[in-house]
């Protein structure tokens, strides 16, 4: 049939007829072939979510051998070198690997159904920034089996990370796949930015866009600008290592300090980027088992973007004491204490939202709420911290270890396991075990401060971070032990939190389109939802569509059972950025292997850059090419090509 | 009883028409995120050049022959470029080929000269840091001029065997606005590079 340039789109009924059409357009193909091609973003999301579940589990494990050995003082379990590698791994593990993907995982289940579309806006750009997170684990990982992992932190400065301190290929390892992981990041960044503003059903006006996707968005939004410093201060590194360039080296006229810039310009946006979306898990999960609205949504959605903003001029506070110009350091400060303002309202409306509610306290609920208390914590240390004299005083210290765990693990992996309870349902169609999920939930929070908690203390009596033991004597035995002691019944709270999700996956009691009676889109689908997601696209008419009934936000009602079909071909609708006015419907791809491809070409290219190998980096970037072009080929199903003269 | 919002729109373009549609967007967001990765080499630049040691500038005069001809050349091909998708857009197939051919004779060209430049300099890119920051900031985007390049040979290639038409052409449009981002950066290098020295920075 030839498609027309202009159409009408139908309106019609939600039935089986139609959505036995649009199975049969949307299925990926079962077996190994679909397996490998798929783009559906609910598949891409989930494999997202388990590889980085995965990744919290190593670098849980790396975490568990560090505090065996600072248990106590005088320790050998590890040798320097290989403590080094822990740790360095460790924080690349959870940051890089962990933190950031598991929140794309979530955001790219549930984007297109919160939005009530059918897919993200590039659905094969989704599948290879999975193809490459997954090529960039494997590539990072591979060298710390090796014995070549990184040994520097996960900041990694110069001069120690340069080739005259640091000969091995530990070095390399991270350079390269901290590139090639960046390239996943920047494209998975873009995609969220294109589906925030023209995938959201019609009606979707940017007032009513959930608080987690305006979290998503501000971090990606980030990300697509600061990757590229990350990625350019680690090449530059490399070809300080490998090439003899003069980047970083003093000698040959090179700043060490831009190395830390340049980090710093992308480290500290990035951990605004791996805590937002967590905060907008809890903006719109919370709410629901408060049993009302979450309070104040527009200064929320406000404070997410001044946050953002305002985190784009703090890099500085992680340099105070190098030596900086004082008035560079009375800027960064004074930022750095102006973005608790905004953090401060999201704080205040989680608190109002629990106070004016009808808090139904769930396993989720606890996870949400008890975040806040987590973020306070994190909060007021942070704070601390931006002051330069106190930072003088505390930098290098397991106080900032303390502090950067209260953030990520209180700010992200609390809200994640939260949301996982939240979503578990939507996602497998059966409901996790409530019971075993307190005994979760409480196993994780009290090993969690049990551990933590002291660690300020540790730091505030002085202990250095990243010293592989220490002598006793120093008044820091007992402080270290009760931190082991923490992280290992931690430790088993996750093993719960993993062995419900395996439990339930096998025999929880099934779940309804709708178990917690949520408002928004995603609940409105079957549980897992269809390939299509959405039988007709729906027309939002309030902020909390499957609330309406109760809120008398509108007079008008969403309309999800009846709507534009969409069922020609592979289509869905694109709208306008602000409005959400139908604007241009959209062929969507098929399933393809031109992301693989171009994923496995990249990989190859990097460890032939590894190596070294001249004839295999040309070889890689050619199939890089071939690749591209397979993709990026003019396609007559997806409009991108004159039309046949004859239908 | 409460009405049921049902958006009901008319005629819609069904897929990309001319240069709208989603995967404009995606090269919107692409030219950010890269033009993000040349502030920073920039940022590098200056940020070494303004805490260096007089004499860092290996080059106090850069000579602007033949780095201003071939700026100019290079910012002529974004036109020519242009002139070839209105070739596209006119339905003038000799136009498209003749605008997008001719953008790549001068990129080409382009590349050529500043591979000249290069091997003319008297400093490896081991020197000094000066030394590297001008051979990587140049290099990476001579690696974006030869994927431009690239990206203009396949357009001219799906021209030739006439794949767009007016309608259907947002391959063309989103090849050339890459193509424009490739050479308006350069102007930024250009000016950081040879420009700068003449009015004292790091001097």
């Amino acid at each position: 049939m030839k498609p027309a340039a202009f159409r009408t789109p139908e309106i019609g009924d939600d039935n089986g007829v139609l959505r036995a059409r649009l199975h049969a357009i949307w299925e990926t193909q079962p077996g190994w072939r679909g397996w490998l091609s798929t783009v559906d973003h609910k598949e891409i999301g989930l494999r997202y979510i388990v590889t980085a579940f995965v990744m919290l589990a190593l670098g849980g494990i790396e975490a568990l051998v560090i505090r065996l050995q600072l248990a106590g003082p005088d320790l050998h379990l590890l040798t320097p070198d290989q403590y080094n590698q822990f740790f360095s791994t460790h924080g690349m593990t959870m940051i890089f690997l962990y933190a950031s993907p598991i929140l794309s995982g979530f955001s790219n289940y549930l984007w297109p159904l919160i939005f009530g579309s059918r897919d993200m806006a590039f659905p094969r750009l989704n599948a290879f920034s999975y193809w490459v997170y997954l090529f960039a684990a494997l590539f990072l990982y591979s060298g710390f089996l090796i014995g070549a992992g990184p040994n520097d932190g996960w900041f990694n400065y110069v001069p120690y990370s340069e080739k005259d301190y640091n000969p091995g290929l530990n070095q390399d390892f991270y350079a390269l796949g901290m590139v090639l992981l960046g390239i996943s990041t920047s494209v998975g960044a873009a995609n969220f930015i294109v589906t925030f503003f023209k995938m959201r059903a019609p009606g979707m006006s940017i007032n009513r866009v959930p608080i987690f996707a305006w979290g998503t968005l501000t971090a990606s939004a980030a990300n697509l600008v600061v990757v590229p410093a990350v990625s350019l201060a680690f090449f530059l590194l490399w070809l300080d290592r490998q090439f003899a360039t003069d980047f970083f080296r003093p000698a040959g006229g090179g700043q060490p300090l831009l190395w830390q810039h340049l980090f710093w310009l992308f480290g500290h946006p990035w951990v605004y980027a791996i805590v937002l979306p967590a905060m907008g898990m809890v903006s719109d999960g919370l709410p629901v088992f408060c049993r009302r609205p979450l309070v104040g949504y527009s200064v929320v959605a406000l404070s997410t973007i001044a946050t953002m903003i305002l985190g784009f001029g703090v890099w500085v506070h992680h340099m105070f004491a190098t030596g900086l110009p004082g008035l560079s350091m009375s800027f960064f400060s004074g930022a750095s204490i102006v973005i608790t303002f905004p953090s401060a309202v999201a704080v205040f409306a989680w608190l109002a939202t629990i106070w004016t509610g009808r808090p139904v306290v769930t396993t989720a609920f606890l996870f949400f709420a008890s975040m806040i208390l987590l973020f306070v914590i994190g909060g007021v240390s942070g704070f601390m911290t931006a002051s330069v004299p106190v930072d003088w005083q505390l930098t290098d210290t397991y106080f900032v270890v303390a502090h950067i765990h209260y953030v990520l693990i209180g700010i992200n992996v609390f809200p994640v396991v939260g949301a996982a309870y939240f979503w578990f349902p939507k996602m497998t169609g059966r409901m996790m075990d409530e019971r075993l999920g307190r005994w979760n939930f409480w196993t994780m929070f009290l090993g969690f401060n049990l551990g933590f908690l002291p660690m300020h203390v540790t730091g505030l009596l002085g202990m250095p971070r990243r010293v592989y033991t220490y002598s006793d004597g120093m008044g820091w035995d007992i402080l270290n032990l009760v931190t082991s002691i923490g992280s290992f019944v931690f430790a088993i709270g996750v093993l719960l939190f993993f062995i419900n999700c395996w439990k339930s996956l096998r025999s929880g009691p099934a779940a309804g389109d709708n178990p917690w009676d949520g408002p928004t889109l995603e609940w409105a689908v079957s549980s897992p939802p269809p390939p299509y997601n959405f039988a007709v696209i729906p027309t939002v008419a309030s902020r909390h569509p499957l609330w309406e009934d109760q809120l008398e936000e509108s007079v008008a009602r969403t309309s999800i059972h009846r709507g534009m079909t969409l069922d020609q071909a592979k289509e869905t609708i694109a709208t306008t950025p602000l409005d959400a006015l139908p604007e241009r419907i959209v062929e969507m791809p098929g399933d393809s292997y031109a992301p693989l491809l171009l994923a496995i070409a990249l990989a190859v290219l990097f460890v032939a850059l590894l190596l070294k190998l001249t004839v295999l980096v040309v070889i890689a970037l050619a199939a890089v090419f071939l690749a591209l072009l397979l993709w990026l080929w003019p396609r007559r199903e997806l409009l991108e090509r004159r039309e046949p003269a004859h239908g | 009883m409460a009405e049921l919002a049902l958006a009901t729109p008319r005629d819609l373009p069904v897929g990309p028409i001319g240069r709208s549609g989603l995967g404009w967007w995606g090269v919107a967001t692409l030219v950010a995120s890269e033009a993000a990765l040349f502030g920073y080499l920039l940022f590098s630049y200056y940020y070494i050049g303004a805490t260096a040691l007089p004499g860092w500038l290996l080059e106090p005069r850069p000579k602007l022959l033949p780095a201003l001809p071939n700026t100019i050349l290079l910012v002529a091909s974004s036109f020519v470029a242009i002139y070839g998708e209105k070739g596209v857009e006119k339905n003038n197939r000799a136009q498209a080929l003749i605008g997008l051919g001719g953008a790549i004779v001068m990129g080409a060209i382009f590349a050529a000269v500043q591979g000249y430049e290069w091997w003319e300099k008297p400093y490896q890119f081991g020197t000094t840091s000066y030394a590297s920051l001008y051979f990587v900031t140049t290099g990476i985007h001579m690696a974006h001029v030869f994927v431009g390049l690239l990206v203009l040979a396949s357009l001219f290639g799906w021209a030739a065997v006439d794949f767009f038409s007016p309608r259907r052409r947002i391959s063309v449009s989103n090849g050339v606005l890459y193509w424009h981002f490739v050479d308006v950066v350069w102007l930024f290098v250009f000016t950081t590079y040879y420009l700068t020295p003449y009015l004292g920075f790091a001097q």
